[in-house]
């Protein structure tokens, strides 16, 4: 995304001009556009005439419409974002007041703006949002780490496009390969089948051109992680080798590409162990996603050596923070992205506070994870939210709390 | 009034044997019925024109009326004027009209009887639907042998008469019965041997082709004949009834496709111009003549027909050397049909109207090709065999399934190879063959694992992967084997065989460093695993002894460590076992060792351990539910087969079945149990099932099959009380039940619970640890057929996190 200006004010009101560039851009977005904001961007509208003898037209218009923010809908696989709400400007062809649903595009400019309005309304840029506003401008481009991985197991591929901020699972394949059996050969058959349908697959996907003449163009290839437990892997490896060298000779630029690697299931939930093997962490080392699975799994250690420097759940945490755990010294705030995406003003307002005492006040650190990630998607399992902490809170107060949460 | 309905429309599937009896009980109904039958035929008589009808007729105008006298009467009485015009009018109306009528009904079978009366004839009455024909039928009768003589003279000219004369000498031969009998035959001479007529190019060459084509249903010469037979009863019974015959020209027009029917205009065009009376006679006459040739015709194919109508068809061709037929007794015919309705039952029905009429039977054939094509369904019939009944019948010998569990390379496959060779499972040239192969690779001691290890990858790596079932018997023993893979990376399919499995076969590699590393590794995690899923018995097989020389020390130090292991892990002193051996070598698995270091060990061979296992009972009487195992082409006759074990419950042959989570039937068109084709199987059977009419996406291992009359549910979520392997805190878990395997996560942990009674010790714990039993929920992403009580086994990381029971 491209930061085209920025007129931010010291309140915390402003504008933002931004263009999204990648797909990705549209799910930071997503997560930067909130119910109540302004939101400029061109549009097309149809707009209904009618004449004085009664007869209609309808004509489709280019406009630039300003709308107040009622609604978001985002579509991650094919990284759409649709955003709905009132005509705030008077055009010729509409009124104030009438609703229009935006279809942000890529590479058309859109201008969000925030107010910092009375309770309740509109909290302007906050912290949260300038630093959501920070990843999502490219500073130079050297974030574009991006791998695909397929996780497999006998019969069964996921195949997924791990991104900086989210991973998006594109494809599932998966097949019904006969089990080896006294005297049969239909499991050979079958596994040799499951790869073609699966290679085939991963190759549109990847938009991966397989004629040799493309080979011309030194377009950088996507790691791709071959992920399993047992051989399969390993074999679907060795299929694409023998695909190179005899039948399509193009999949040779993709072999140096390919890591194999190990995974517990062909569930998208070992994706985590995938990210961690050495052979990946060596290329893929400074992504968000990789660090994110670091810390997931550094708060997920300290939880099961019951130390009680580690803690989770809303109420939890916001205890922990009062009592201030979570400060100088390796207090760390993890949260989901998703608590901010909250319609609920207040709820936002919530979050963003303990983020800012945290950091600000406390002198922790604060994580936001992203919701589309696995790790993101662990922490979701915790209630969203999580801390490690600086000394080891007790818990047996909380308790109460635990059983009024359970009363609710 | 509504009891007197439903009895009387259960009266038309009656034997007319009891038609006064009405087969009902109620005798004060019938009291009634019989006083106004008797008034109303009385007043039929009395009025004017005086009519008469039988008490059949009376009885339904009867009913019909509300058992009102007077208006049944006048039904009646206007029924017969009405029939008695219609007798007057041009006749050729009549028979194409009648025609039409009866062609549906026809093919109908005649349930018949020994003897020819009334009541038998009457049987087909549901079809007809018109019983005031039928009646016509009857009363007609008596008039054909004067209307056949009289009416063959103005039809085939002067030539008639000296067959009409011939018809009579041979009824004097055929004695009292004849009365009827020339009357058919005399009329068909005519039209055959008339060279001049119009018919004869028509009816020979109709007749011809039916005797040709003898693809023309035979039975349907069993309506004719037994028609024309059945009316001699009626006939003296009510002499004198004024009535067209359409019940001859009703058989022409069933069995006779095309030709028949201009057969049948024919003639009827030439009388009409003549006087209307001989016309009347005249046309039954052809149409008998049209009877005769279908009984004649397709005759030829049974010699019983032939005996019984040969009569007919003989004198067609105008020989005459048939024999008199006693038409007293029943005709061959029928007591083929009689057998056959008896044996079939309402099915006859359908069967012998197939049989009895050619253009049914054609529109039949065509019918059921159209539904061939269209529907390509199989339909397997099915035994409805009491199943429960049949096992218990059936002396098996006991049978058991274990699982072979260990570390990996602790040589689980050898040992179950040198356990299947020893019994004679395995023939000594495949055991040969596999050593050559297994040499060439430079894998000699991989020899006997390759008996259960058959995938090309599992040789080339010599690990097994997949679980591999085989059998073997001991003399009081079946056995079946399920040999599972050791490696970490397979225990979810190691978990697929333990849940088929009724007691455990525990490997360990005795020999120096790998015991030890066994023990951290998947024996530990084996163990626990089917302990938790329900295995009470476990045998260890030390193995690997003639690495280190038949140590007893180092015997009973492994004896000592693991036995203290799977008490902790819940198995009772007396269900454990240890038998040191060597897989390899074949010592101690089916013969004692001769190895003079191994003399120390007294105790059971591995065989004889196995052997002391009880039988184990099994929930028959419980709903289906069988997870498939494997979903393969079976072959050629078998598309579609899968293969499992019967969790509970039964099934047989013909079954239809439902596989969730897909919601799919299926057929089950065979069943193999145990590799032997069976009509049933039972819960604790490994079975293979044939299935038909369902596509091989909507089966996939880890479904579950069951009866649609009680399935089982798919779920998303459930509680379950587990035993935490592992620390437990929200997490994404892999959910495992036998061969089904599904992402899932922990969304709760609900509370820790004391292990022994099982109270709640801590209420929503933030995490649980190892050894800790713990109530939680777990959530699914998609629908999974799960059903409580079974066992679960949740995995998370590659390694098992806990297991426990659904609740």
């Amino acid at each position: 995304m491209r930061l085209i200006k920025n007129k931010i004010e010291h309140d915390g009101s402003g504008t933002v001009t931004l263009c999204p560039e990648e797909p990705e851009d549209m799910w930071h977005a997503y997560n930067l556009i909130r119910p109540g904001d302004l939101l400029r961007a061109s549009a097309i509208r149809r707009v209904t005439t009618v004449q004085d003898t009664g007869s209609t037209s309808s004509a489709r218009v280019h406009l630039s419409l300003e709308i107040k923010v009622k609604s978001l809908d985002f579509d991650p696989h094919s990284s759409q974002l649709h955003v709905s709400g009132q005509i705030m400007n008077e055009t010729a062809h509409t009124k104030v007041g009438q609703f229009h649903t935006l279809d942000l595009e890529l590479n058309r400019n859109f201008t969000l703006e925030k107010k910092v309005g009375a309770d309740g309304e509109g909290v302007g840029w906050d912290s949260i949002a300038v630093e959501m506003l920070k990843d999502a401008v490219d500073e130079g481009g050297k974030r574009r780490a991006e791998a695909v991985a397929v996780v497999m197991q006998e019969g069964l591929a996921h195949i997924c496009f791990i991104g900086q901020f989210q991973t998006i699972m594109k494809q599932k394949v998966e097949m019904s390969v006969p089990r080896k059996r006294q005297g049969g050969g239909d499991h050979d058959k079958g596994m040799s089948k499951f790869f073609r349908v699966t290679l085939e697959t991963l190759l549109r996907q990847m938009d991966f051109n397989t004629s040799i003449t493309s080979g011309s163009n030194n377009e950088a290839v996507r790691p791709v992680l071959l992920a399993s437990p047992g051989f399969v892997a390993a074999g679907f490896h060795k299929y694409i080798q023998s695909e190179a060298s005899t039948t399509t000779p193009g999949l040779k630029r993709l072999l140096p590409s390919i890591v194999v690697v190990h995974s517990a299931s062909g569930y998208l939930n070992s994706l985590s162990e995938v990210l961690q093997s050495p052979a990946v962490k060596t290329l893929l080392a400074d992504t968000k996603y990789a660090r994110e699975t670091r810390l997931m799994d550094d708060f997920l250690d300290q939880l099961r050596k019951e130390t009680n420097k580690a803690t989770y759940g809303p109420r939890e945490v916001e205890s922990a923070v009062d009592q201030g755990a979570v400060g100088r010294g390796g207090g760390v705030l993890i949260m989901s992205n998703r608590l901010f995406r909250s319609q609920d003003v207040a709820e936002r307002k919530r979050w963003v506070a303990l983020v800012d005492r945290v950091r600000d006040v406390e002198g922790g650190e604060v994580r936001v994870l992203s919701s589309d990630h696995e790790s993101g998607k662990r922490l979701e399992g915790l209630g969203g939210i999580a801390a490690l902490l600086t000394f080891p809170v007790v818990e047996e107060e909380l308790h109460s709390e635990d059983e009024a949460a359970d009363a609710d | 009034m509504s009891r007197h309905r439903v009895k009387n429309v259960g009266y038309d599937d009656d034997d007319y044997e009891d038609d006064d009896g009405y087969g009902s009980p109620d005798p004060e109904e019938q009291e009634t019925l019989q006083q106004c039958t008797a008034a109303v035929l009385e007043q039929l008589r009395a009025g004017e024109p005086s009519v008469t009808a039988t008490k059949e007729e009376i009885q339904e105008a009867l009913w019909h009326y509300y058992n009102d006298v007077e208006k049944s009467a006048n039904y009646l009485r206007g029924k017969k004027e009405k029939e008695i015009k219609k007798q007057k009018a041009p006749t050729m109306q009549k028979a194409k009209g009648q025609a039409g009528l009866p062609v549906p009904g026809y093919p109908a079978p005649l349930p018949a009887i020994s003897h020819f009366s009334a009541a038998d004839f009457f049987r087909d009455c549901p079809w007809l639907n018109v019983p005031a024909h039928r009646k016509a039928d009857i009363l007609v009768e008596p008039l054909y042998p004067r209307i056949g003589l009289l009416g063959g003279a103005p039809e085939a000219g002067g030539k008639v008469s000296k067959l009409a004369a011939l018809a009579a000498a041979r009824k004097k031969k055929e004695g009292e019965k004849a009365a009827a009998t020339p009357e058919a035959p005399s009329t068909p001479r005519p039209d055959s041997s008339a060279a001049s007529s119009p018919k004869p190019p028509g009816t020979p060459l109709s007749l011809s082709e039916r005797l040709a084509a003898s693809k023309l249903s035979r039975p349907s010469d069993t309506n004719g004949s037994l028609r024309r037979l059945g009316k001699l009863e009626p006939s003296v019974s009510t002499p004198g009834r004024p009535e067209p015959a359409p019940g001859p020209s009703k058989p022409a027009p069933l069995p006779i496709p095309e030709p028949v029917k201009s057969e049948e205009d024919e003639p009827k065009d030439e009388p009409e111009p003549q006087q209307p009376t001989p016309n009347i006679r005249a046309s039954p006459s052809t149409f008998a003549s049209a009877i005769v040739g279908n009984a004649a015709g397709p005759t030829m194919a049974e010699p019983s027909h032939l005996n019984s109508n040969g009569v007919d068809l003989l004198q067609i061709y105008g020989q005459d050397h048939a024999e008199p037929f006693d038409f007293a007794a029943p005709s061959p015919d029928d007591v083929v049909l009689n057998a056959q309705n008896t044996a079939k039952g309402l099915k006859s029905k359908q069967a012998a109207s197939k049989a009895a009429s050619g253009q049914k039977g054609q529109a039949d054939v065509a019918g059921g090709m159209k539904d061939l094509s269209v529907e390509e369904k199989v339909t397997v019939k099915s035994k409805n065999l009491d199943v429960l009944a049949e096992y218990n019948k059936s002396r098996r010998k006991k049978s058991a399934n274990f699982v072979v569990i260990g570390h990996v390379d602790a040589g689980k496959s050898t040992l179950m190879g040198r356990l299947l060779a020893d019994q004679g499972a395995i023939d000594q040239r495949t055991l040969d063959k596999y050593r050559k192969e297994a040499e060439r690779i430079g894998k000699g001691s991989f020899a006997l694992a390759w008996v259960l290890d058959q995938g090309s990858e599992e040789r080339a790596r010599g690990v097994t992967i997949d679980i591999a079932t085989n059998k073997f018997e001991t003399e009081n023993t079946a056995f079946t084997i399920v040999d599972a893979p050791g490696h970490r990376d397979f225990v979810p399919n190691m978990i697929a065989g333990a849940s088929q499995a009724d007691f455990a076969v525990l490997v360990i590699d005795s020999s120096v460093g790998k015991f030890e590393s066994g023990l951290k590794g998947q024996t530990k995690e084996h163990a626990l695993l089917v302990r938790s899923m329900g295995v009470q018995k476990i045998i260890v097989a030390v193995n690997k002894m003639d690495t280190v020389q038949w140590d007893k020390e180092r015997f009973e130090e492994i004896e000592q460590q693991i036995s203290s292991f799977l008490t902790t892990a819940g198995f009772q002193a007396k269900n454990i076992s240890f038998v040191p051996c060597s897989g390899v070598l074949g010592d101690n698995i089916t013969r004692r060792s001769d190895d003079p270091q191994a003399t120390w060990y007294t105790g059971r061979t591995l065989i004889e351990e196995l052997e002391t296992s009880e039988p184990y009972t099994h929930a028959l009487d419980k709903p289906l539910r069988m997870t498939i195992g494997d979903v393969f082409r079976g072959g050629v006759q078998n598309p579609i087969s899968i293969s499992g074990r019967l969790d509970s419950g039964s099934l047989q042959m013909g079954d239809q079945i439902l596989t969730l989570p897909s919601g799919e039937t299926a057929l089950i068109r065979s069943v193999d149990v145990d590799g032997e084709p069976s009509d049933w199987a039972v819960a604790g059977q490994n079975v293979v099932l044939n299935l038909a009419n369902i596509d091989p996406v909507h089966l996939r291992s880890g479904d579950v099959i069951c009866r649609a009359s009680a399935p089982i549910k798919t779920i998303t979520s459930f509680t379950a009380k587990v035993l935490a392997f592992e620390h437990l805190m929200p997490m994404q878990v892999d959910v495992h039940r036998g061969r089904l395997h599904v992402p899932g996560r922990i969304s709760k942990l609900v509370a820790s619970l004391d292990k022994a009674s099982g109270t709640a010790l801590k209420k929503r714990p933030k995490i649980v640890g190892p050894g800790t039993v713990a109530r939680v929920v777990v959530e699914m992403d998609q629908a999974v057929p799960l059903e409580a009580p079974t066992r679960i086994v949740l995995r998370a990381g590659g390694a098992t996190v806990a297991a426990g029971l659904l609740e």
